[in-house]
């Protein structure tokens, strides 16, 4: 197990150094730099002659790429992650601001979603074309094609506008006196539930269709069979023998989604305005900001590599027939 | 006072004059007694990265950091300088020397006093050297004098009356020197999270969040600011933002902070006033840029059947909730002592016009039905600018021009128009800038061309009595003359196309209708919100 659990992180290394240089040319593509972004934001009249050339000066961004990326990686290896430009800030403390943000939403969505998409499909499995299956099943179709734009202003519309019950917007109330403590969280959670949700839906749809058709293979095996011969309750049957047995596909799709949840959720942030790291990699892209982009990059990146190996470790301990070996 | 001062500003209250009547007409502005407290959530749209217009002159960024900083001096609805941090100035008749005198007992947030020496170090060392801008209006400029703490003396080589217009906080924005003096001043760490000598002190800025500023107890002018607070919160999206004046988690919110179907129901609701108000000091102007290096764009008779060919008060109605004017001049109609409203060549919608100028050009509809294809590269700011895109693309079809539109992310736009110069027709707007010479003459003066700075001429077009006209009114301290300099500029402008002026855009700000104070100003973006208050129901 350890001398694996070594080769993989070992391996891990060239993969995102890999990802780095990789993602830095692709940049380099992009038409375009900072520069040129900072250059047209002057309100109201161009600028000076000769200002454009001492941004790109001041930003490294006139040197040879290759020295730039040589620049880059050099910092990396030593935890320095750059200056953004843009921001005025280092870019480790923008990324730190934010990563709070980011995993309480995604974590919570990604919870919600497996809890309540599992336990849709474990109850759809129960009686395949019957009531409660065509139910969720009619569901999880709505909530799978429905954009989640539009779920989210619905949302907004119903719960926010109309009901009042919860804010539209923002991950806290914004006053004078800061909160702490349990109403600080209370508070938290307040703004949470309508972003979360809209998070969560697309996932539990998949989890209950992965987990109904998952759970309808298993129960038709064999060994289901005998534990039913063996007399056990249908209850201990589902959850210990056809469920363990099912969690398979559903342990891969938890580990799809964890990847891409540090960055896929720019929509679920921009319509509840919350602050994440999706939309600060957006706004990166689109204002050519590279130091945090590479970062932000190198960050889902790290992420992937790690939940891909937690997810190769989770198959060998919920199924002993899949065996770990350097 | 100086003659040339005084002729200046009167020029300047006549432009304004109009604008002062509409006001007193429009009645939102009721005279309740001033109430102290409160705490005003405004909008911030999109978010600032930083708060320090001296590096970025971007409208967010001049939104928040004007409330926690003053200038030297602002400008009131009738045109007239008004004073700030400067409480008296006089400007020698030669149009060389510009004295400041200012105002004695004002500290920064921190404390420390505010001197002469704050302002030369501002100038010298921030503006001359770090503003985009600063540093083409500010060339002139050949020493700064602090004969004593509180005097401060601007000579420079030659008249440069465009610097009269930017004496404020937005355009020349003062440092503590205490905390800049031997930093980097790009990077250092006050840009975002500013000292000034503002009304509102900076409180916190949670990025992607919000800004929270708070009162500044020890503020210069007596009584004021009344509102205990102003938090600016970062929302995206234009539905969270109308959820969010529906809600009342804001009152505040300006350049069209709503789509306009949202902004009329909220107005129909009674709680809010959507006003055009406070937007005079930098009026905005929508243009087509015709590449003049395309064989069919290079010929006057096509530019100008395009512009026959464009109903711009349709345009203005169905894509732009009617917040605009068409365009009768390249100098915006807010800019009166410069916009000339009669006596220039104008282009009415008239199709059957263009395709006889399209026909006279040599450019007969072919089989296909079109004449010869274009494309159109319109600025990607959101969808009423890809609507107008669409606008003119079927617009410019009837009349045989087969056009394709190009939609591409904002940095490469600005690359392929303003370094590449690969592109056929754009659409794009503009400020004009409280003066023609920062927001126009770039737009047409061929020695403004500057390959890779955006906003900069972008065509080949050169016509030497332009640009004598433009180069006189760099100097000239005659205002009279200095008018007809930028007539010469419509009147060449119109008849030539370089570019094809569209229309005015309206802005429109959303408040709750309780708030007083936000109109008492031609630029909102850049007011201090000292007089800003709630008014008691």
């Amino acid at each position: 197990m350890l001398p694996y659990l070594a080769r993989r992180l070992l391996l891990a290394v060239p993969l995102i150094l890999g990802i780095i240089a990789f993602n830095f040319f692709l940049l380099q593509l992009a038409p375009g730099d900072l520069a040129d972004v900072l250059a047209s934001e002057q309100g109201g009249a161009a600028a000076d002659a000769g200002y454009v050339a001492e941004l790109r000066k001041a930003f490294g961004l006139d040197l040879p790429v290759l020295t730039q990326l040589g620049v880059y990686l050099k910092n990396v290896l030593t935890l320095d992650f750059g200056f953004s430009h843009r921001y005025g800030v280092p870019v480790a403390s923008l990324i730190t601001e934010r990563l709070g943000g980011t995993l309480l939403l995604a974590l919570t969505s990604l919870v919600l979603a497996v809890v309540i998409g599992t336990a849709l499909g474990l109850l759809a499995s129960r009686r395949p074309g019957g009531v409660v299956d065509s139910l969720v099943s009619v569901l999880s179709t709505i909530a799978y094609s429905a954009p989640l734009f539009w779920v989210g202003l619905m949302l907004v519309v119903l719960f926010g506008v109309h009901l009042q019950w919860l804010p539209t917007g923002g991950f806290q109330e914004v006053t004078q006196v800061p909160l702490r403590g349990l109403v600080l969280w209370g508070d938290r959670l307040r703004h949470l539930v309508l972003p979360a949700t809209t998070l969560a839906l697309f996932f539990v749809a998949i989890y209950a269709r992965m987990t109904r058709a998952s759970m309808i293979e298993a129960m038709s095996q064999d060994y289901i069979r005998t534990a039913r011969a063996k007399g056990l309750s249908e209850g201990r049957i589902a959850l210990r023998h056809g469920f363990r047995n099912a969690l398979l596909p559903l342990v891969t799709m938890v580990g799809l989604q964890a990847g891409s949840l540090l960055g896929g959720s720019v929509v679920v942030e921009t319509v509840f305005a919350w602050p994440g790291m999706g939309r600060l990699a957006f706004e990166a892209v689109s204002n050519r900001d590279l130091n945090l982009l590479l970062s932000i990059m190198l960050l889902s990146s790290f992420v992937v590599v790690a939940v891909n190996l937690t997810v190769d470790l989770l198959y060998a301990w919920l199924d002993p027939r899949i065996a770990v070996s350097a | 006072m100086s003659r040339l001062i005084r002729a200046l500003m009167v020029t300047a209250a006549l432009a304004m004059a109009g604008q002062a009547g509409a006001q007193q007409q429009a009645g939102a502005q009721q005279k309740d007694t001033p109430a102290y407290g409160g705490t005003l959530s405004a909008i911030v749209h999109p978010e600032p990265p930083i708060l320090s217009p001296l590096l970025n002159t971007a409208t967010p960024i001049v939104l928040v950091a004007t409330k926690i900083n003053d200038g030297l001096v602002d400008y009131a609805n009738d045109g007239a300088i008004i004073p700030k941090l400067a409480e008296s100035w006089d400007f020698s008749k030669d149009g060389l020397t510009l004295a400041f005198k200012l105002r004695k007992g004002v500290t920064w947030h921190d404390g420390k006093p505010f001197t002469a020496a704050d302002v030369k170090f501002s100038i010298e060392e921030g503006l001359l050297k770090y503003s985009s801008t600063g540093k083409r209006i500010f060339k002139t400029l050949a020493k700064v004098e602090t004969p004593d703490d509180y005097t401060v003396v601007l000579t420079l080589s030659q008249p440069t009356p465009v610097i009269y217009r930017n004496l404020n906080s937005q355009a020349l924005w003062l440092l503590p020197k205490h905390l800049y003096e031997g930093t980097d001043i790009r990077s250092n760490p006050w840009n975002a999270k500013p000292i000034g000598t503002g009304p509102f002190r900076f409180t916190e800025y949670v990025r992607g969040s919000h800004i929270a500023l708070d009162r500044n107890p020890n503020y210069w002018e007596a009584g004021k600011p009344y509102l205990d607070r102003i938090v600016f919160k970062v929302i995206p999206d234009a539905a969270g933002r109308a959820a969010a004046f529906e809600t009342g988690a804001v009152q505040f919110g300006q350049q069209h902070p709503i789509t306009f179907a949202d902004a009329e129901r909220l107005k129909k609701t009674g709680k809010f006033i959507v006003d055009t108000r406070g937007y005079e000091f930098s009026p905005t102007w929508f243009w087509l840029e015709p590449n003049h290096k395309n064989q069919y764009l290079q010929h006057l008779k096509v530019r100008q059947a395009i512009a026959h060919a464009i109903d711009r008060g349709l345009l203005l109605k169905t894509v732009w909730g009617g917040y605009g004017k068409p365009a009768v001049s390249p100098i915006p109609s807010a800019l009166k002592p410069f916009h000339l409203s009669e006596g220039l060549q104008q282009y009415a919608f008239d199709p059957k016009k263009a395709e006889q100028l399209l026909d006279e050009a040599g450019f007969p509809r072919k089989a296909d039905g079109f004449r010869f294809k274009l494309t159109h590269d319109f600025i990607p700011y959101g969808d009423d600018y890809r609507r107008t895109g669409e606008f003119v693309r079927q617009a410019l079809r009837r009349v045989g021009i087969d056009v394709t539109l190009g939609s591409q992310d904002l940095t490469t736009w600005l690359k392929s128009v303003f370094t590449d110069y690969n592109f056929d027709l754009i659409s794009s707007w503009g400020g004009s800038g409280a003066d023609p010479q920062m927001g126009i003459e770039t737009r047409f003066w061929s020695k403004a061309r500057q390959p890779g700075t955006a906003w900069t001429v972008v065509s080949e077009y050169k016509n030497d009595e332009l640009d004598a006209a433009l180069e006189d009114a760099q100097t000239q301290v005659d205002p009279q003359k200095r008018i007809e300099d930028y007539n010469t500029l419509q009147r060449i402008v119109q008849r030539d196309l370089p570019l094809i002026p569209l229309f005015e855009v309206d802005w429109f700000s959303v408040y709750d209708s309780r708030l007083r104070g936000l109109t008492d100003t031609p630029n909102q973006r850049a007011d201090n919100f000292a007089s800003v208050y709630f008014a008691s129901e």
